[in-house]
């Protein structure tokens, strides 16, 4: 039972990756950059998902699924010509079918009427009549095994109905001919049956082809006593009369490629037939070898060639009472070449594992467990006085490099491309773009951009929200971008990449852009600014960020769902990143959100504040100087700001901001990092001393204790003492608002 | 987590340990280990019963002073505090006391209602009191320790 439900569980596992390709290939087609493979893509997607749904008996999913895939094999072999309607049609279908899966995963059910309806638009869109037909009953007509007569077949037990080795129209090497029917030789190995595949549903595939016949060849079953329960051992030969091309058998096979040997022959357009002599090869036991180096094929009586050993015939077991012994004879002893050719059917080596994240994230945090422990060593072993020159510090240099590489090549393990997440988006964007009744194109980039597992789950969140935004709020209606000369087809680029260490997803629409005059007043109106603020067109833009700040008149299905952007914002920072935004008014607006790219070490700066190591992280700093006395201005009564190269720069000292220290210190007497915050603004923060950068291993402190403000986590440095990773913007932004009072023209003003 | 069986036969076993005059103690079933002082890095904005964080192999562990959050004057810290690792549902944290005492086998029978004269803050984290060899012995309810700062981070 357990095992059953693995092995779906899996099934649901390539049931989201066979619907990421359906929905790229479909989006290859709507783009116009298709071509053959993909439609190909596109039919195997849908035909691997039908045939593993019938594995698990799920019928609603089996009954869509073969709809689709029946107007995909139209599309396929050019008998529905694809056009941007028939596209769009396709596309709701891969939603509906995606819909159906995760009803089928979570025991549900996907909303039949829509399923109907769709299923009926799919139908009439299909080439004709017949295959509509034939989608009313898929799969109604059970597969008929059709038993050759023969002279053991009377002999048998049980539902299947042996014969040798059945090779019905091929008694003599018969000249290929058109009408000439097809004989399909399907060997499963035992990895079809792994992978939760069952012949019977391929056999059901052929039968849609045409009338089949199909005959078991149970050559190769060992007696019971000898019989492993899990491995495969009948192989199957169908003769397929239907005037159909070889490579529609064979894609019947496709997705238990590898799992099965599968010979085709006969038919129009087959080689020479020589089934016979690789029969005769591959059987060169004597029972069978006999009968394969026969020249003609009569199936004969197997009693016939081993008469029945009274023994083996005692020791079968009971289920199978009348099981010939002739047969168990020859079936007992599979040849040597049979053996060969199991041993060539082990699985290939795979190109990808799938493993257990847990185990991932175990050896992740011992990892950082190692190093901690490294920079402990490294720690005592320079306070023992060795010279840098001494064999150990020279071994702890090399281990030091051991272990940067050790943690380079784990966390590249637990990478992941944006892929997963960005192919969730197309759905989205069609939902909303019909909700809206806005024509929307969603272009994407950048898709195989790689970042930690632990942000590829938390980018999902902030890319629906941007994603919302560009299409209710960004883009025009198609009239008014008919009246402002544009494409009535807005488009919305989502697009990854890497940039100084960190990732960087855009998003942006070639829409109206950002009603600058309306979101200050809005902002007044809401009182989060002053009304003679004074604002900069970017700080303008940013107000939206603002907490209670939503510029949609009426609050909309869509974007209104009462999280507004600053709860994205505050996500966002919770994980070091930073959103913005920016825009052009009649072209457009372009959210940027930055994220480091793990959430599992940092890059920091190790600085000293009122007796307290504190780390601060790399990507924030520009750069570090140490300030001339004349060089700090006062501000008002509590503020002051730094003078760098003629701009101005509010100095935050970090002892005060986070309570280590009441008294003011003179910013000259200690060192001042430059940082920049997440709204592209600069602030200065004065620390005592600066110890050096080092790559530090992060540690939650709200696992044990909570959020603590102004501290975006913890590290644990290498004299074993643990140190707080400060978290910038949120210590510039309590700072504003402990001064907020000052005269200071200060955004984040509202509370 | 570890509260009072219902039988009130079910022998426990609890940890006593001191701080200033007064004897407290705490269900061994909660207690992770116990170790000596080592420096704690200070948290800022936090409650002045939490000391800070301190490595404990690799995981960030808050050091709760218990003398502050039963209402004592702030412990003074030396070579002999002693931390106390208590698990409290998912959480761990370190509970700072003067010294650890004895290992105590009590049936829940023995256990009885702190006095209605006891304050507020007596009666919140102090689960009943033990009368042992004329000793009197507080058992602490750890999971009022805690939700406080739940409360706090909100």
């Amino acid at each position: 039972m357990d095992e059953l439900e693995e092995i779906k569980a899996t099934f649901f596992m390539e049931c989201e990756e066979l619907l990421a390709d359906l929905e790229n290939g479909l989006g290859a087609m709507e783009s116009g950059s298709a071509d053959g493979e993909t439609i190909n893509a596109v039919f195997r997607a849908v035909h691997s998902i039908k045939g593993g749904a019938g594995a698990f008996g799920l019928d609603p999913l089996v009954r869509f699924a073969h709809v689709f895939e029946t107007l995909l094999d139209d599309v396929r072999s050019h008998k529905v010509e694809v056009t941007a309607e028939l596209v769009r049609e396709l596309l709701r279908a891969a939603d509906i079918l995606a819909d159906h899966v995760q009803a089928a995963k979570s025991d549900g059910v996907a909303d039949e009427a829509r399923s109907a309806d769709m299923a009926a638009v799919l139908e009439s869109l299909s080439a004709d009549g017949q295959s509509a037909a034939a989608v009313a009953h898929p799969a109604a007509t059970p597969v008929v095994f059709a038993p050759i007569p023969s002279a053991t077949a009377d002999n048998m037990g049980g539902e299947f109905k042996p014969m040798t080795v059945s090779l019905m129209s091929f008694d003599e090497p018969a000249p290929v001919a058109a009408s000439e029917p097809w004989t399909v030789t399907f060997r499963p190995k035992t990895e079809l049956y792994r992978n939760a595949n069952d012949p019977l549903l391929l056999l059901r595939e052929l039968e849609r082809l045409g009338p089949i016949s199909v005959v078991i060849d149970e050559a190769s079953l060992p007696l019971l006593q000898d019989l492993e329960p899990e491995a495969a051992y009948l192989a199957f030969t169908v003769t397929l009369d239907a005037p159909v091309q070889q490579t529609a058998i064979l894609e019947v096979f496709e997705f238990v490629d590898g799992d099965c040997d599968v010979d085709v022959s006969g038919g129009v357009a087959a080689p020479v037939f020589d089934l016979a002599a690789l029969l005769a090869a591959a059987d060169a036991a004597p029972p069978i070898a006999e009968q394969g180096a026969a020249p003609a094929f009569a199936p004969m009586p197997v009693a016939n060639i081993a008469p029945p050993p009274p023994p083996v015939v005692e020791t079968a077991p009971p289920p199978v009472p009348e099981f010939s012994g002739a047969l168990a004879a020859s079936i007992k002893t599979p040849s040597p070449q049979q053996q060969q050719a199991k041993g060539n059917s082990a699985p290939e080596a795979q190109a990808t594992i799938r493993v257990d994240p847990e185990r991932i994230d175990r050896l992740i945090d011992l990892v950082g467990e190692l190093v901690i422990n490294q920079a402990m060593l490294a720690q005592r072993v320079i306070e023992s006085g060795l010279a840098s020159s001494s064999s150990v510090a020279l071994g702890l240099d090399e281990l030091e490099q051991l272990t940067r590489q050790i943690q380079d090549g784990v966390m590249a393990i637990r990478a992941q491309s944006v892929k997963s997440v960005f192919q969730r988006m197309p759905r989205l964007v069609r939902e909303v773009a019909n909700m809206t009744g806005k024509q929307v194109r969603l272009v994407t980039e950048g898709e195989a951009t790689e970042v930690d597992k632990t942000v590829i789950e938390r980018l999902g969140e902030p890319i629906t929200h941007m994603l919302r935004n560009a299409i209710d709020h960004g883009l025009e209606t198609p009239d008014e971008r008919r009246a402002a000369g544009k494409p009535i087809e807005g488009t919305v680029r989502l697009v990854a990449l890497h940039r100084g260490g960190r990732i960087v997803i855009e998003v942006s629409d070639d829409g109206r852009g950002i009603n600058r005059k309306r979101v200050f007043s809005i902002a007044v109106e809401k009182e989060l600014i002053a009304p003679d603020a004074v604002l900069t067109d970017e700080e303008i833009d940013n107000l939206i960020f603002l907490p209670g700040f939503s510029t949609a008149s009426t609050v909309s299905d869509i974007s209104g769902r009462g999280v507004g952007m600053d709860v994205v914002r505050r996500s966002v920072q919770a994980l070091g990143g930073r959103i913005s935004i920016s825009s052009k008014p009649g072209e457009g607006s372009t959210f940027t959100l930055s994220l480091p790219l793990t959430l599992a070490v940092l890059d920091g700066m190790v600085v000293d504040v009122a007796g307290q190591t504190l780390v601060i992280p790399l990507t924030a700093i520009v750069e570090s100087l140490r300030p001339k006395p004349e060089e700090v201005k006062g501000l008002g009564p509590q503020g002051a700001v730094l003078s760098v190269r003629d701009t101005f720069v509010p100095l935050v000292d970090i002892a005060n901001a986070l309570g280590f220290r009441a008294e003011k210190r003179l910013p000259s007497e200690g060192v001042v990092l430059l940082i920049e915050v997440e709204d592209g603004g600069r602030a200065a923060l004065v620390a005592d001393a600066i110890q050096g950068q080092r790559q530090v291993v992060i540690k939650s402190l709200e696992s044990n204790y909570r959020q603590v403000e102004g501290i975006a986590a913890a590290t644990i440095l290498g004299d074993g003492r643990v140190a707080l990773i400060v978290d910038v913007d949120a210590l510039v932004a309590m700072r504003k608002r402990d001064t907020n009072r000052s005269p200071e023209p200060t955004l984040i003003a509202a509370e | 987590m570890t509260e009072p069986n219902v039988n009130l036969l079910d022998r426990r076993e609890l940890i006593s340990f001191r701080i200033g005059e007064q004897e407290f103690c705490v269900d061994i079933m909660a207690v992770r280990e116990i170790r000596g002082w080592t420096p704690a890095t200070p948290l800022p904005q936090s409650p002045p019963f939490i000391c800070g964080v301190i490595n404990l192999r690799g995981a960030v562990l808050p050091i709760m002073d218990l003398a502050a959050r039963l209402g004592f004057a702030t412990a003074e810290t030396s070579a002999r505090s002693v931390i106390i690792v208590v698990k409290v549902g998912e959480r761990m944290i370190g509970l700072l006391v003067d010294a650890v005492s004895d290992i105590l086998m009590i049936t829940d029978d023995m256990l009885q209602v702190a006095p209605d004269v006891a304050c507020d803050r007596v009666r919140s984290f102090v689960r009943g009191l033990i009368s042992i060899d004329s000793r009197m012995i507080s058992l602490i309810a750890l999971d009022r320790l805690l939700p406080e700062l739940e409360q706090l981070a909100a």
